[in-house]
């Protein structure tokens, strides 16, 4: 018992700013990343050979560009934005420095996420709308992105997880967060303790993501 | 009034498929105008083509006495909103309750909320189920969100109502109130229905006049009376003779 508190003591504010350090990068990127996305995914969407605006040529490039980007690894891609990332938010180190490279590669994912759940709309659904006189973007909102919103949902838990992995790797670059303290403690000090209680940190949270997610998903689907 | 001249609908893909070829018919204001056939025969192809979900490739159609075809843009909106349809699998917004499902044509047109709102309730009054507006389509029988797709579908005030094998998903009973329903529309509201059915007892229920179509063609028409006691072409023979039992079932 003393010992935790002990420990807590010393280390608690230091896990406690990892913790807040760790959501918020993932939670910017994240919302950054479907600001992004959504648009690829619509468009995707839209101008397949199927969709409401075939458009060959546009369908290709946003193919090309969600594939590629999806195929880079994320710690290299964190090494080769520094760049841009200074360029975009004045420097590459903590949290401003990890959120660029984050959403540059996360957009391509959610992009293709955004494109699978509305591709799981009826497309009776649709023509029930066009025969309702909507015009493409009333179809998109209104019927597109509504009817799938519990797969939206879930899907942006998905996201945030994988980004709260890659938000840990951005901690050896500087960018603090969980996974900069796991390092520099565990890894670098040997004080394995820490380390212990920052993975620890990390599988709760994730799991409490998860459930949120899975939780607001059921209870805005009107299917069941 | 619909008037159909020579139209024609050629679907090009891997192999080319003549679906409509050369279909001239004219259906009059306050009609119930049956369209039936075997399956593939264009049944679909024809309907979706009145309110353009299928673009013609040859051939006019005038609506009210507009040529149609090429409409684009708005005026191609303002058509679909002065056509109503429903469809075999309802296909109704399941993320939306039963009012806002009746709401939706009204908010594409930016109704203001208490005026889209005060009209669905009207519309669910008369397809029975103003008892079901916070419901949610997987919450009701099938025969109960086939008469929301109807409300939705009069929402707009349409003058033509296109029915896709609206009772094809239907027990008999259930068919037999959803076509009395669809006659009530008729009658009251001087609403002129296309209604696509493979079935000669819908047909024979409420269609005042039918056209018979196989691969594509038009192989008669007139008066549901005329058609059923004298045929005049082999299919539609064929087709009493199939479904004689179901004849006034
Ligand atoms: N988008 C399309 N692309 C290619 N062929 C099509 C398309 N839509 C329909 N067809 C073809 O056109 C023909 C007529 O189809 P349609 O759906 O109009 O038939 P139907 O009479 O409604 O049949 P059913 O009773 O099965 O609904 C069919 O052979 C079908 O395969
Ligand atoms: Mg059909």
């Amino acid at each position: 018992m003393e010992a935790i508190q002990g420990f807590l003591s010393q280390y608690g504010s230091l896990l406690a700013q990892g913790v807040w350090d760790t959501l918020v990068m993932t939670g910017v990127s994240t919302f950054f990343a479907y600001v992004i996305g959504i648009p690829i995914g619509v468009l995707v969407v839209l101008t397949s050979p199927t969709g409401l605006r075939p458009l060959r040529v546009a369908n290709t490039v946003l193919g090309w560009i969600v594939n590629i980007g999806r195929s880079i690894p994320f710690i290299i891609l964190l090494v080769a934005l520094i760049p841009f990332t200074r360029w975009i938010v004045g420097t590459s180190l903590g949290v401003p420095g990890a959120v660029v490279p984050l959403v540059v590669a996360a957009a391509p994912f959610v992009g293709r996420m955004v494109e699978q759940s509305l591709a799981e709309v009826d497309s009776g659904l649709i023509e029930a709308a066009m025969s309702s006189g909507a015009s493409t973007s009333q179809i998109v909102f209104k019927v597109f992105l509504r009817e799938s919103l519990p797969s939206l949902v879930r899907g942006a838990s998905i996201t945030f997880i994988t980004l709260f992995g890659y938000a840990a790797m951005a901690g050896t670059v500087g960018a603090g967060g969980l996974g900069d303290i796991a390092i520099r403690y565990g890894y670098q000090r040997f004080q394995g303790d820490i380390m212990v209680v920052a993975v620890i940190l990390c599988i709760v949270l994730v799991q409490i993501i998860q459930s949120i997610g899975d939780i607001v998903a059921r209870k805005i689907d009107k299917r069941n | 009034m619909i008037q159909i001249n020579h139209l024609s609908k050629t679907f090009e893909g891997a192999t080319v498929h003549h679906a409509l070829r050369d279909v001239s018919l004219t259906i009059e204001d306050g009609d119930i105008y049956g369209i039936i056939g075997a399956s593939g025969a264009g049944k679909s192809t024809l309907v979706r083509c009145i309110n353009l979900l299928e673009r013609p490739t040859a051939g006019q159609l005038f609506i009210n006495g507009v040529d149609v075809v090429n409409l684009r843009g708005k005026p191609l909106l303002e058509l679909r909103r002065s056509i109503g349809m429903i469809f075999q699998d309802f296909s109704l917004f399941q993320q939306r309750s039963v009012l806002h499902n009746v709401t939706f044509p009204l908010e594409l047109r930016h109704d203001n909320k208490q005026h889209r709102v005060a009209r669905a309730r009207e519309l669910l009054e008369i397809v029975g189920l103003a008892d079901k507006e916070t419901s949610y389509p997987a919450q009701l029988s099938g025969g109960q969100q086939q008469r929301v797709a109807i409300a939705r579908a009069l929402a707009n005030e349409p003058t033509i109502m296109l029915c896709d094998e609206a009772t094809s998903a239907l027990d008999t009973r259930t068919t037999t109130s959803i076509l009395k329903l669809l006659k009530n529309i008729n009658q009251e509201f001087g609403v002129t229905m296309v209604v696509i059915t493979h079935s000669l007892s819908v047909a024979h229920k409420i269609c005042n006049k039918i056209a018979v179509i196989d691969e594509g063609r038009i192989v008669e028409s007139g008066s549901t009376a005329d058609v059923f006691a004298h045929p005049q072409s082999p299919i539609t023979k064929e087709l009493l003779a199939s479904d004689t039992l179901s004849v006034g079932a």
